[in-house]
């Protein structure tokens, strides 16, 4: 038994070891494009700066790692979190939607952010520079709400 | 047996070519609608009446399943109207943008990628957020009626109470009001906006 026990460590600890050497492909496109969100709209930098600390991780094509999205199987889950994120919403492809298009998912980045289902908690939990308290949530509002605005003139 | 195949997609292939024309011929067409079709479809006849059948049951169908998503909300049923939601974003991508007047291709097809995105999001969503989806769609949806024509009059209405004040708006093919915003909570909120009539 103790045998057993003893050999199913190891195997579970070769495995962990193994897929640290497994390849994993990162979020890092640059350059920065004139589609991307900030850009497109040369948002104000104090705007600019709350949308890429709070949304950019997941939602753009220039992810900030944190050192421990270096270790295995960590680093896949944030993976598949940041594919999934960038399939509902890319803003560094935002300028490319057609203006029905970018009206449907302004529209739900207010109403992700005015219910505060955005940041996601499990995200701020390691992040608390992304939450978005009172004043950043009001600014961010505003200023979406006024780009929507624009769009629908 | 051939004879009667014939005839009968001949006179379907009229009648949907009388559908597409009429969007410019509508005073002629309610003064001589008996002569107006068959000589307006002489023209189209050989290259545009397929075309037309198809461009007709597409939005047709778009329409039944838009409706359906409506009645699913108005009973408060998030099951249903999930079903509803993922067959018509699989009704929107499955419209070949091609059967359409070239010139109305780029913004149909912008309003159907927007459809879909709205139904697949209803179709994983809790109710709350299908109706905003819902919700957002109405615009869309009344666009895309003014450039194809409808199949049938539908009502656009709206009740001033829906998020927070803001208001908004659904298609429906009854003029009765069934909130599909409020559900039972508030059934009967709302009034007919306009009315979208068939062309």
């Amino acid at each position: 038994m103790k045998k057993w026990l003893k050999l199913s460590l190891w195997i579970v600890l070769i495995v962990l070891v193994g897929i640290q050497f497994v390849p994993v492909q990162r979020n890092e496109i640059e350059p920065v494009t004139n589609a991307d969100f900030i850009e497109h709209y040369e948002s104000p930098v104090v705007i600019g700066n709350i949308i890429r600390a709070s949304c950019y991780d997941c939602h753009s094509n220039q992810t900030k790692y944190p050192w421990y999205s270096n270790v295995q199987p960590i680093g896949f889950l944030l993976q598949n979190h940041i594919s999934e994120g960038k399939s509902e919403l890319n803003l560094s492809e935002f300028g490319l939607l057609s203006n029905r298009m970018k009206r449907t998912k302004l529209k739900s980045i207010l109403s992700q952010i005015d219910n505060d289902k955005m940041p996601m908690p499990s995200y701020l939990f390691l992040h608390s520079e992304a939450k978005l308290d009172s004043l950043k949530k009001t600014l961010l509002v505003s200023y979406f709400d006024s780009i929507l605005v624009d769009i629908d003139r | 047996m051939l004879v009667l195949i014939l005839s009968v997609s001949l006179s379907l292939s009229l009648i949907a070519c009388g559908n597409s024309n009429q969007n410019n011929q509508e005073e002629t067409a309610k003064q001589h609608d008996h002569s107006a079709i068959p000589h307006e479809a002489d023209h189209s006849m050989p290259t545009g009446s397929e075309m037309s059948m198809d461009e007709n049951k597409s939005i047709t169908d778009l329409i039944d399943d838009y409706l359906a998503l409506k009645t699913a909300l108005v009973q408060d049923d998030s099951k249903v109207a999930a079903n509803a939601g993922q067959k018509l974003a699989e009704e929107a991508s499955s419209i070949d943008v091609n059967t359409f007047e070239v010139s109305k291709q780029p913004e149909i097809k912008e309003i159907l990628e927007v459809v879909k995105e709205h139904g697949e999001h209803i179709a994983k969503s809790e109710i709350a957020h299908q109706r905003e989806h819902f919700e957002g769609m109405a615009k869309d949806f009344m666009d895309l009626l003014a450039i194809t024509g409808t199949d049938r009059t539908l009502y656009q209405q709206y009740c001033p109470m829906y998020d927070k004040g803001k208001g908004g708006s659904w298609l429906s093919d009854s003029q009765e009001i069934k909130n599909p915003l409020f559900g039972s909570k508030m059934l009967t909120c709302g009034s007919v906006k306009e009315t979208i009539s068939m062309k």
